[in-house]
């Protein structure tokens, strides 16, 4: 068989992507014993310095695309830990303020995590229902806003359905109140424009794996001016201006940096190319009966779809486009069966949700892939519903939701 | 190129380890925790990797948790600890790295520091005077990573045991140098990182036994066995692995390549009016060395050997660039003026004796240098 017909087709770059091969070339740089080795926090040698500048490259590359100050960049460990420590910092240092946070109920696990941690220390925490299109209400999230809020956690790109929230809004409602406003943005670099400089923002999140430079790296925009506050979560050192102790990894910063002063050279021209991929996949299927995009469709990443196809469940639909490596929805959330969180918080009832596919596409999706994946979903969803009694039933004109199901 | 002896701030990655890690970095992508091939094919990787790990301390692989370096399993031990244990004491050495140190004193009361001799050793009874039926944990570093000094630490471990505390190590700088045995040994967690022996960046461990309750410090998603969220960073635990795997099979002749330059140094120092070497007495890692010379400010000795192309440093990388004295010294109660004028040097596989022979010339012709310009100084007035 040739590799073409055994490797599936990659369509999960929400998950992770591959690293670039010229984020590979940098990163050898700083590996190997004929490398720049040295430890970035060693000032009294040449090797110390040279990891030190290149580090130091690395964080203006990545203020560069977000429109930052390179000494807002703190890096960290990845997305999960930039999240963890803006919504934990925030929150233990202005404790004596107050003890209110506003999220919402499709944000990533790291921030419902880090948020339901906090309720545990006694921090009260108001979870979002977001509206029908994945978006925030903001009239619903300036209604939650209390005297005591001290942070808002809202983030950009949803990663399971892709819908872009209108941060710049949500961060004048923030400021108008002296609120703390975080975004995680794990999944919106090279994908959106950011600029910082004028968005109001005050903590925002970066990964390094989701646009194609390493894992195991991330960042955490802290705006300088005003200053943001917060308690470092992990001591030991005072690297990162106290923020965030721990050697430096110089080759998985070069990785991102290279990763982020690629993507603002090629965004452009890349996200009009995957948004025709996108819309060749939705026309490719969108005649088929009983089939919903998840989340509002403008205000979206181009490289996402999330598509339920109804009566099919969606368990059997990912074995059966086992040529396709596709997702129900989180990667961190996917050895579980349960529907998807995201989903559920949109008002999709379980079966929809259970039903749904995402599909991201990213750098390397090509026409032809997309060819064959409209060719094998179309296969794997008629012959599912072939075999479905539900199926069978909707066909027959029965309503479904007036059926009472034996217990059992 | 410069002649590196700093090799216990950081080891040049093995270039087998590179060869182990680049696939990962390439062609083979995937979110470990995604359900098809891709994923697998990660969870795959990391899993082989736990076993090379283990193998290196002489744990079961499901006692391994990967973290994103030393400070983060450090970290995760004493703050993941306290928070299940809030009304208990911690009892914490004196010469511990800062990555153990500061979380423990952020502790404030809850945690007692144990004395080091002057030797830099945590005997018996410094232990003894700390703890009593209050105190729940103590860690003290297997091996510490300014002076070499090797612990002792089964005394300390039996004493903890009679005291129904948990014991942990920060095996950090003496994995890959020294055997490890952590089922053997009784202790209940280790802290250990990939860059110390030849491994990638950004990658560790805190080898774990179930018995001994922590709580995760990082959130949002079950990985390593719901102790450290966040997806995993497979082409560094691959490397880890790998750094792991090498060690094992190679540590007995690096052990003794290095020690062989150390001893080589050790003697070219002895002829230098001046010069002591810290905790000399004692059992040290076979590949560092850290003395003071007499008169000398350290900074100033370090960059003037960096202009000669040496790379060696004071102590910690992680302190470095402070002036205070190294609190591992004071621990020892070596005098500040001797303590500032600290040099630590740590040799690694890759050194050979002609960069014994370079940092010996180095220091002579600094040394003389400046005795003479003392003498002319001296004349003058």
């Amino acid at each position: 068989m040739t590799e073409q017909t055994t490797k599936p087709i990659y369509l999960d770059y929400s998950a992770t992507t591959p690293i670039d091969e010229r984020v590979v070339t940098e990163m050898l740089k700083y590996m190997g014993p004929e490398s720049s080795f040295g430890n970035p926090a060693s000032r009294s040698h040449s090797f110390g310095w040279t990891a030190e500048a290149a580090v130091e490259t690395a964080r203006k590359h990545i203020a560069d695309l977000v429109g930052a100050n390179p000494k807002e960049i703190i890096f960290t460990s990845g997305a999960t830990e930039s999240n963890n420590l803006a919504i934990k910092g925030v929150a233990h240092f202005n404790k004596k303020r107050g003890k209110h946070i506003v999220t919402c109920k499709t944000e990533h696990k790291a921030v419902l995590d880090s948020c339901r941690q906090l309720e545990r220390e006694g921090y009260e925490v108001t979870y979002l229902d977001p509206m029908e299109n994945g978006l925030v209400d903001l009239k619903v999230l300036e209604d939650a806003l209390r005297d005591d809020t001290i942070l808002v956690s809202i983030m950009h790109v949803n990663n399971e359905i892709g819908v872009i929230q209108d941060i710049d809004a949500i961060g004048k409602i923030c400021r108008a109140r002296k609120i703390v406003f975080h975004v995680d943005a794990a999944q919106s670099p090279g994908k959106v424009e950011i600029n910082l400089e004028e968005l109001p923002v005050d903590l925002m999140s970066f990964s390094a794996h989701k646009i194609y430079g390493p894992k195991g790296i991330g960042a955490l925009y802290v705006q300088r001016k005003p200053r943001v506050r917060l308690e470092a979560q992990m001591h030991g050192g005072g690297h990162e201006r106290g923020m965030r102790s721990g050697t430096l990894a110089t080759h998985q910063i070069v990785g991102m940096g290279e990763a982020f002063r690629i993507a603002k050279e090629e965004m452009a021209a890349e996200n009009e190319r995957l948004l025709k991929l996108r819309n060749k996949l939705y026309d490719g299927v969108k005649d088929m009966e009983e089939v919903y995009i998840n989340g509002d469709i403008d205000h979206r990443i181009a490289g996402n779809i999330n598509i339920s196809f109804n009566y099919v469940e969606g368990e059997s639909l990912l074995m059966a486009l086992n040529k396709l490596a596709i997702s129900s929805g989180s990667a961190c959330t996917s050895a579980s069966l349960e529907p998807s969180y995201v989903l559920r918080a949109l008002g999709r009832n379980d079966e929809l949700a259970h039903s749904s596919i995402r599909f991201t596409m990213g750098r390397y999706t090509t026409e032809e892939e997309i060819d064959r994946t409209i060719e094998y979903v179309r296969k794997a969803v008629e012959k599912l519903r072939e075999l479905s009694p539900l199926w069978d039933m909707y066909k027959d004109g029965i309503d479904l939701d007036s059926i009472e199901w034996a217990a059992h | 190129m410069a002649v590196y002896l700093d090799n216990n701030a950081t080891t040049a990655l093995d270039e087998r380890v590179l060869e182990a890690m680049l696939p990962y970095m390439g062609q083979v992508t995937g979110n470990p925790s995604s359900v098809h091939r891709f994923g697998r094919l990660q969870k795959d990787a990391i899993e082989q990797a736990r076993e090379s790990v283990a193998q290196l301390v002489g744990s079961r692989a499901e006692q391994v948790i990967f973290t994103s370096g030393g400070t983060e399993s450090n970290n995760l031990l004493i703050n993941g600890f306290f928070q299940k244990n809030r009304d208990n004491r911690i009892a914490v050495s004196a010469i511990e790295h800062m990555s153990l140190l500061e979380p423990a004193q952020n502790l404030g009361r809850m945690v007692d520091i144990i004395q080091a001799d002057e030797n830099g050793h945590i005997n018996r009874s410094a232990l003894q005077q700390v703890v009593d039926e209050r105190t729940s944990l103590v860690s003290v570093m297997t091996a510490n990573n300014e002076t070499g000094v090797i612990q002792d630490l089964s005394p300390l471990v039996d004493l903890a045991a009679e005291n129904n505390c948990f014991f942990h190590t920060d095996a950090t700088q003496a994995a890959g140098k020294i055997s490890l045995d952590f089922v053997g040994s009784g202790i209940h967690a280790m802290t250990i990182s990939a860059h110390k022996l030849y491994g990638p960046v950004g990658v560790g461990a805190l080898i774990i036994d179930k018995r001994l309750p922590i709580r995760k410090l990082q959130f949002g998603g079950s990985q390593e066995k719901n102790l450290r969220a966040g997806t995993e960073n497979v082409p560094a635990i691959v490397g880890f692995g790998k750094a792991a795997e090498l060690a094992t099979a190679e540590m007995q002749t690096n052990a003794r390549h290095v020690h062989v330059l150390r001893d080589a140094l050790e003697e070219g120092l002895s002829e230098f009016a001046g010069v002591s070497i810290f905790a000399d007495l004692v059992e040290r890692l076979p590949n560092t060395v850290q003395f003071g010379v007499n008169g000398f400010d350290g900074e100033t000795l370090l960059m003037q050997l960096d202009r000669k192309a040496i790379a060696v440093s004071s102590g910690s990388a992680c302190t470095s660039g402070k002036t205070e004295p190294s609190h591992v010294l004071k621990a020892m109660k070596v005098p500040d003026a001797l303590a500032n004028s600290a040099i630590r040097v740590s040799f690694g596989k890759n050194n050979t004796m002609s960069d014994v022979d370079a940092l010996l010339a180095a220091l002579h012709d600094i040394i003389e240098m400046n005795q003479q310009s003392a003498v002319m100084m001296a004349a003058t007035v």
